[in-house]
């Protein structure tokens, strides 16, 4: 899968990674705000931002060309929402729209690929979440990739079987449905075996955290420096 | 030698009225490693779910003196430490060392003693190097390893391996072997890799449609219920040579 | 229908967000009772299912195949509550791991596919799912992804996102095709699971919760309503959005300054006006008559 490369990048050392996830997940949210409610045309503020991020991407020790590339990964889908509100009369609004949408998604990218995600959950769990919703994306992200490659298996077991398109497309529908019932099965039990090994650990109910996060001085500056110099990049 | 674990006359039901245990007895003694041998179905994966309380049946199961129940769970669970055929259910962690230190933790150890038995127990399974991956990272043999080190992190007297070399390739299973036979505690290896067994275990018990038919030397019950095909195999290319 | 950062216009994703928080912890409370810590792997490993499922194909016809969205399955297998946290946290994992949906917008994706399109997907299956379960489930996943797509449209709109009346048209159009294919496709894996396993997808359980009953029955009728408002008058939800001071206006110095946004002709302000009077009326009924529904199923 795709996704394996940012897992990756997630893994290596530099000092972005070693940041707390409070840190980033804060850094973030205000940039993500000081973005939205800036102007499509305030070029200065906008390249601001694009400088933080590249920063951020070399810092990182990150392959800058592919993190440019991967983001662009939201063009298709916001050129057209351009094109639309362009041709609306809206000029602004769809620049605005292609140019900001683009610098989130990096930005987000960026956070993602300096954090492993189960550090990122600790974070948010830290800033507020839910515990519930934390342990499930947890779970979710621990299985993700091993049901994705049951059903790739799936998939080519049938692609196998499958005749040329003559192949009455009804019946073409009912296999996918019943591939998917059968994934489903083997999630459900594999869930109950998760139960069982977990049980035959002595679980008695509660989930234990093993690894406090702690903030140090280094986060602190980083945040309010960075912090610091989105508002002043917004108030301009 | 003590028994760690006695048996006495185990039924066991399933919902859907299955009769999968039926008057089952059964002894291990300490440092004894015994396989459990049957056909797929004849009640093994229940019966070794019945030791440590995660299925219920009808007659006297002790473990280590305890009386298997609702209330001695916890100790039980304590004192025989299971792996199991899935590598990918037992290792439910993001991280190896998360998921090694899972028994300590609810055994009641704090954060720091937790990590440091989680440490000792991936070091006796040769997989400390892995400490900060994440299991789906891992090779078949390493969660295998990973899982054991999650089950000796709990001290246990007793270790149960369900199927423990499925997956595994044969380097990956002589490795397994290896590390199986250093450790002290007693074992129950429930399998259908006869070579496997009988590197490990000189005792063995066959289990058919939900009894225990025979309990003797290994290789007197293999050669008795015809569990193996390596005689097998070098007649039939005997056999093939002699057409041509 | 993944809605991304900077689409929505601040009023928008902030309101969202502020809503689809208490909303999704209201629901992690209810099912805090009967979700005890044991059963978060068999979400979180739902969750991931939802997320391989959605990559195997169903060939719907000309050359092109749709795939399974999720909301109603889940509701009907799982329950409605935690099929709105298991769709929670999948959107949360598309945000932050696939940078599918924004950030900031994650209230609004939350709020339109979490909470409005599983309690929709629910709605039917609850109701009728007893008496006529095949149908149910159809409409289930049909409504699921109609709300949520229709309460999508809506947002943007609000938001102050020009589009001509002909390609409001089209998407709702596209809407209603999605829909068809996810309400066909949900029944079809519902009776294969059946073959499985007949426990997988229950009778609906003897839901207590009025609450629930009328906030889902709201949320469909509001959905089905907007998509009709939206249908005949897109100029209407565009205009209602001026009037809330929920558009971005221009706020700075372009040729499209003199452009006066919210041109308070009385023909508009009547029209929104009206507009906004009917849906609080329908919402108004609908909590009355699904707490007679409530009462009657609970005697």
């Amino acid at each position: 899968m795709h996704h394996v490369l940012v897992d990756q990048w997630s893994q290596r050392s530099s000092p972005l990674h070693a940041r707390d996830p409070r840190a980033k997940i804060l850094v973030l949210l205000v940039f993500l705000v000081a973005l939205a409610t800036t102007a499509p045309n305030a070029f200065p503020s906008l390249v601001i931002y694009a400088a933080l991020l590249i920063s951020g991407i070399l810092i990182a020790g990150l392959p800058p060309g592919g993190m440019l590339l991967r983001s662009m990964a939201i063009l298709p889908f916001s050129l057209i929402f351009g094109l639309i509100t362009l041709l609306a009369g809206d000029r602004w609004r769809a620049l605005g729209l292609v140019e900001k949408s683009y610098l989130s998604t990096l930005a987000v990218l960026l956070v993602v690929a300096t954090t492993p995600l189960p550090r990122l959950l600790g974070g948010l769990e830290a800033s507020g979440m839910p515990r519930l919703l934390v342990l499930m994306a947890q779970f979710l992200y621990r299985y993700l990739f091993v049901i994705a490659e049951q059903a790739q298996h799936i998939r080519l077991a049938a692609a196998c079987r499958a005749g040329i398109s003559r192949t009455h497309r009804q019946a073409k529908f009912r296999a996918a449905a019943g591939a998917l019932a059968v994934l489903f099965a083997r999630s459900y039990y594999r869930a109950e075996g998760i139960h069982r090994a977990m049980m035959s650990r002595s679980f008695r109910g509660r989930f234990a955290l093993l690894n406090p996060l702690r903030f140090g001085w280094m986060d602190g500056y980083f945040a309010a420096g960075v912090v610091a110099l989105l508002i002043l990049a917004r108030v301009q | 030698m003590t028994p760690v674990i006695e048996v006495r006359d185990l039924h066991f039901r399933y919902e859907d009225g299955t009769q999968a245990l039926d008057g089952v007895s059964f002894t291990l003694h300490a440092g004894e490693t015994v396989a459990l041998l049957g056909a797929n179905g004849s009640g093994k994966t229940t019966f070794v779910l019945q030791l440590n309380g995660i299925l219920e049946g009808q007659g006297s199961v002790t473990v280590c003196g305890l009386q298997v129940n609702k209330q001695n769970l916890a100790a039980v669970r304590s004192k025989i430490g299971m792996v199991f055929q899935d590598s990918d259910e037992q290792l439910f962690m993001p991280t190896v060392l998360e998921d090694v230190a899972f028994g300590p933790l609810n055994q009641g150890c704090t954060s720091q003693e937790a990590i440091e038995k989680a440490k000792l127990a991936l070091r006796q399974a040769a997989m400390e190097h892995a400490l900060d991956k994440a299991p789906y990272h891992l090779s078949a043999g390493e969660k295998r390893k990973v899982a054991l080190a999650g089950v000796l992190a709990m001290q246990p007297e007793i270790l149960v391996l369900d199927e423990p070399t499925t997956f595994l390739d044969p380097p990956a299973q002589i490795n397994l072997l290896h590390l199986l036979r250093e450790l002290p505690q007693a074992k129950l290896i429930v399998t259908h890799n006869i070579g496997f067994a009988s590197a490990l275990a000189e005792r063995a018990v066959f289990f058919e449609k939900g009894k225990l038919l025979a309990d003797g030397p290994i290789e007197e019950i293999v050669r008795r219920f015809g569990w193996t095909y390596s005689d097998l195999a070098a007649d039939l290319r005997y056999s093939a040579q002699r057409r041509f | 229908m993944h809605i991304p950062d900077n689409f929505l216009s601040t009023p928008v994703w902030a309101s969202l967000d502020a809503i689809s928080i208490p909303a999704v912890g209201w629901m992690i409370k209810r099912a805090g009772r009967d979700l005890p810590d044991s059963r978060i792997p068999l979400l979180g490993v739902m969750g991931a299912f939802v997320f391989a499922a959605q990559m195997i194909n169903f060939p719907v016809g000309a050359g092109t195949s749709g795939h399974l969205v999720g909301g109603a399955l889940l509701a009907c297998a799982l329950g409605p509550a935690p099929a709105v946290l298991v769709m929670t946290t999948i959107l949360i994992i598309q945000a932050f791991v696939f940078q599918d949906g924004g950030v900031l917008a994650l209230g609004a994706n939350v709020f339109n596919m979490a909470v409005a399109g599983v309690l929709a997907g629910y709605w039917p299956f609850q109701l009728w799912g007893a008496a006529r379960r095949s149908a149910a489930i159809f409409a289930g996943g049909f409504l699921s992804v109609l709300v949520s797509g229709s309460l999508a449209l809506a947002e943007l709109l609000i938001s102050g996102v020009r589009m001509p009346r002909l390609l409001v048209f089209i998407s709702l159009g596209l809407f209603a095709v999605n829909a068809a294919i996810e309400g066909a496709i949900t029944i079809s894996v519902v009776q294969a699971l059946d073959k499985l396993n007949p426990g997988f997808v229950q009778k609906p359980a003897r839901s207590n919760s009025r609450v629930l009953i009328a906030v889902s029955t709201a949320g469909v009728l509001l959905g089905i309503v907007g998509f009709l408002l939206a249908s005949g008058a897109p100029d209407a939800i565009q205009s209602l959005g001026q009037t809330l001071g929920m558009s971005t206006k221009a706020n700075f110095q372009t040729p499209m300054a003199n452009y006066s946004v919210g041109n308070f002709e009385s023909a508009w302000l009547r029209r929104a006006a009206a507009g906004l009077t009917g849906l609080l009326l329908i919402c108004g009924l609908c909590v009355a008559g699904a707490r007679m529904i409530g009462r009657r199923r609970s005697a």
